[in-house]
């Protein structure tokens, strides 16, 4: 292959980027076993054909609408997990925490007559502290994340069920609350959204390449952002679409139409994760402890308050995952973030290209990887298989995952591309 | 060369707990030359640079930097002073690029947000005042770099700071032919840039290729400081392994060397 050269910063010589170059990059580094997202879009792809070929009413709107706010919980959950995974730490408590906050928030809203504005955040810094507990434990005392975090699943577990009088199930009344998971944006609120996301992110590319051109760097190629822009502004523009139409059974009674509420917030949580990991000195560190903690601690990077840190922002999120769940149901009962929702959240993240290695991950694994776990769910409840089976073929999935991450390791260490 | 050391150790003394380290060490490192610091395992080659590097307090002893006397207590005094140290392991995060690795505790921000412009712009700088035009891309990850590559992103991250010694353990002990030719020409290039070079190695054709100065430590004592173009290869090694060499290094073992006290390690002595 002839390649080009190009100066860059200070005069070195650098492979001039093309749209050609660029691609054949990406290709070596997915077959030097840095797959990132692909196998998890692929899957994706694979997966949303196949049921949409077995059941009509897998792609409607109304069903498409339905993955949203069924997929919300593992999404945030495994959004706050690419954190913890980042540092190469698990936690295993996230579910019954998510459980635990929803929870604290039910029984404010309810028994308290506490407002949303303030049951919501209280729920959130139930998060937050837990988060600390569990990662002041991982980080000054050494324990491993894996005996803290499952002693902690099991005592939410308890803690949960001591909130709840024994197992009470608390509905939740309050408007707004309730409205988080189970309503939809207007339809010209949405395309205002959509539009909004568009122009944003193509404005954020093309500045860019701007600003990098300008101090003389070698940019991405131009054809590429192009793809990046188009591509997201295709899917953002027919999802939008799809879920402007009318979705009701019956819409002389009650008309249901826009995208779903939940949608606009998982966007705003990804593009803060994305903005802290990508832009900021602190997301920046904890790719350094990740990657080599020692190397990390010798350039001066706290990694005591970083390794806290990662499991704030895990439990956190795990809240947000719980006020949404709560609010999905209408109430609380013992199995609020119980069961296999913690598993789906790891599968989640693994799934969508997050390393259980550590300092491999980005906020966008947890929403794809969510996105596959949702659409397994959903699909294999279409097809009228039990839930034994769906159990069986989600783990099945996330041992896949699994395995293709440790052997892309295994792949990208004997070929130099760890 | 210049007449006054850049850095200059005199009289440091080392212990931990009962085990004294460094004995009465004195070392000097010139602007613009290189300083090979040889001498066998457990000399004390290690702890010196880490006493230097302000990892370990020094227990007495002198340091002086650029003429005044300084007092070095954490590694950030001396990378204040301008002294970094390569540690034979790197240090680099195989998982960032190689900008990322060289801004590494120290990133650049505008506001919250980090400057990866002038990163980038610095980072390019740098290695192109090294000479180094050959990396694919500065947003390579330093993963996929070859083990020469890693060793010049190292060395260019300690010299990113305007640092003025450079302490580089071992560079070359992991490298091949070709590479190590490479990271010893940088190491020449960095002193004349005007850099102090401490050059830590095994390596005897290394320390001839590159050095000015030899510094031979023997059991924590400095057993010669010497100019490499007065001594030959067999007196260096003979500096390392007795400590002394014909009339230069230390004088003849007394038994009040050893605080009076004769052991006898006689093997089978004590039945």
């Amino acid at each position: 292959m002839t390649t080009t050269t190009t100066t860059t910063a200070g005069g070195v010589k650098v492979v001039k980027p093309t749209v050609g170059s660029h691609l054949n990059d990406y290709w070596g580094r997915v077959r030097g076993g840095d797959l990132g997202t692909l196998p998890a879009v692929l899957g994706l792809v694979v997966l949303a054909l196949i049921f949409g070929i077995a059941r009509d009413t897998f792609f409607s709107s109304l069903n498409f609408a339905n993955l949203f706010s069924q997929g919300a919980q593992y999404i945030f959950i495994a959004m706050g997990l690419v954190f913890v995974l980042l540092l190469g730490e698990i936690d295993l408590s996230a579910g019954f925490a998510s459980g635990v906050c929803g929870a604290i928030m039910a029984i404010l809203l309810t028994n308290h007559g506490w407002d949303w504005y303030t049951a919501i955040p209280a729920a959130m810094a139930t998060g937050i502290v837990i988060g600390f507990v569990l990662g002041f434990l991982v980080a000054k005392f050494g324990i491993p994340s894996f005996v803290v975090t499952l002693a902690a699943f099991l005592a939410f577990q308890g803690i949960l069920l001591k909130l709840l009088s024994g197992g009470k199930n608390i509905s939740i009344t309050d408007s707004f609350t309730l409205k988080l998971a189970n309503s939809n944006l207007s339809v010209s609120l949405s395309w205002i959204f959509a539009i909004a996301a568009v122009v944003i992110y193509a404005g954020v590319q093309l500045n860019r390449v701007r600003t990098r051109l300008a101090r003389g760097l070698v940019t991405d190629p131009i054809g590429i952002v192009a793809m990046r822009i188009g591509v997201l502004a295709l899917i953002v523009l027919v999802t939008t679409a799809l879920l402007t139409q009318e979705r009701s059974i019956n819409p002389v009674l009650n008309s249901v139409k826009g995208v779903p509420i939940v949608a606009p917030i998982i966007v705003v949580f990804l593009v803060i994760w994305t903005f802290v990991l990508g832009s900021t000195t602190y997301g920046r560190h904890v790719y350094a402890v990740g990657g080599n903690t020692e190397a990390a601690r010798r350039a001066g990077i706290p990694v005591d308050r970083i390794r806290i840190s990662v499991f704030v922002i895990g439990s956190f999120m795990a809240s947000i995952g719980g006020i949404l769940a709560v609010s999905r149901a209408n109430s609380v009962d013992p199995n609020t973030g119980g069961s296999n929702i913690l598993l789906y959240s790891v599968g989640a993240a693994v799934i969508g290209g997050t390393s259980l290695f550590g300092g491999k991950g980005k906020a966008i694994n947890a929403v794809i990887g969510g996105a596959v776990i949702t659409v397994i769910d959903n699909g294999m409840g279409l097809m009228g298989y039990t839930a034994g089976t769906k159990y069986i073929v989600t783990g099945l999935i996330l041992l896949v995952a699994a395995s293709v991450d440790a052997l892309a390791r295994r792949r990208a260490a004997s070929t130099g591309n760890r | 060369m210049a007449a006054t050391p850049l850095l200059e150790l005199s009289g440091i003394d080392k212990s931990f707990g009962p085990v004294q380290v460094l004995h009465d060490v004195g070392l000097s490192v010139y602007p613009g030359e290189v300083t090979a610091l040889v001498g066998d395992n457990g000399a004390g080659k290690s702890t010196l640079v880490k006493c230097v590097s302000g990892i370990y307090t020094i227990d007495s002893g002198t340091v002086t930097f650029d003429g005044n006397p300084v007092a070095v207590h954490s590694p950030r005094d001396a990378s204040a002073l301008g002294i970094e140290v390569v540690y034979q392991d790197l240090a680099l995060c195989d998982n960032l690029d190689i900008v990322q690795n060289m801004f590494l505790g120290r990133e650049k921000k505008r506001g919250i947000v980090l400057d990866e412009p002038t990163m980038e712009q610095m980072a390019g700088d740098t290695l192109a005042s090294l000479s180094v035009r050959t990396v694919k891309s500065l947003r390579q990850l330093v993963a996929s770099l070859s083990g020469g590559q890693r060793q010049t992103v190292a060395i260019a991250k300690a010299v990113l700071w305007n640092s003025r010694v450079v302490i580089l353990d071992e560079p070359t002990a992991a490298l091949g032919v070709a590479q190590t030719a490479q990271v010893l020409e940088l190491v020449r290039r960095l002193a004349d840039n005007g850099l102090g070079v401490v050059l830590i190695s095994h390596n005897m054709n290394d320390v001839f290729a590159v050095s000015d100065r030899i510094a031979a430590l023997y059991l924590g004592r400095m057993a010669a400081q010497v100019k490499t173009t007065d001594v030959t290869h067999s007196q260096v090694v003979e500096l390392i392994t007795a400590g002394r060499s014909g009339n230069i290094g230390l004088p003849p073992e007394k038994p009040s060397d050893f605080g009076g006290e004769i052991v006898d390690i006689t093997p089978g002595g004590e039945q």
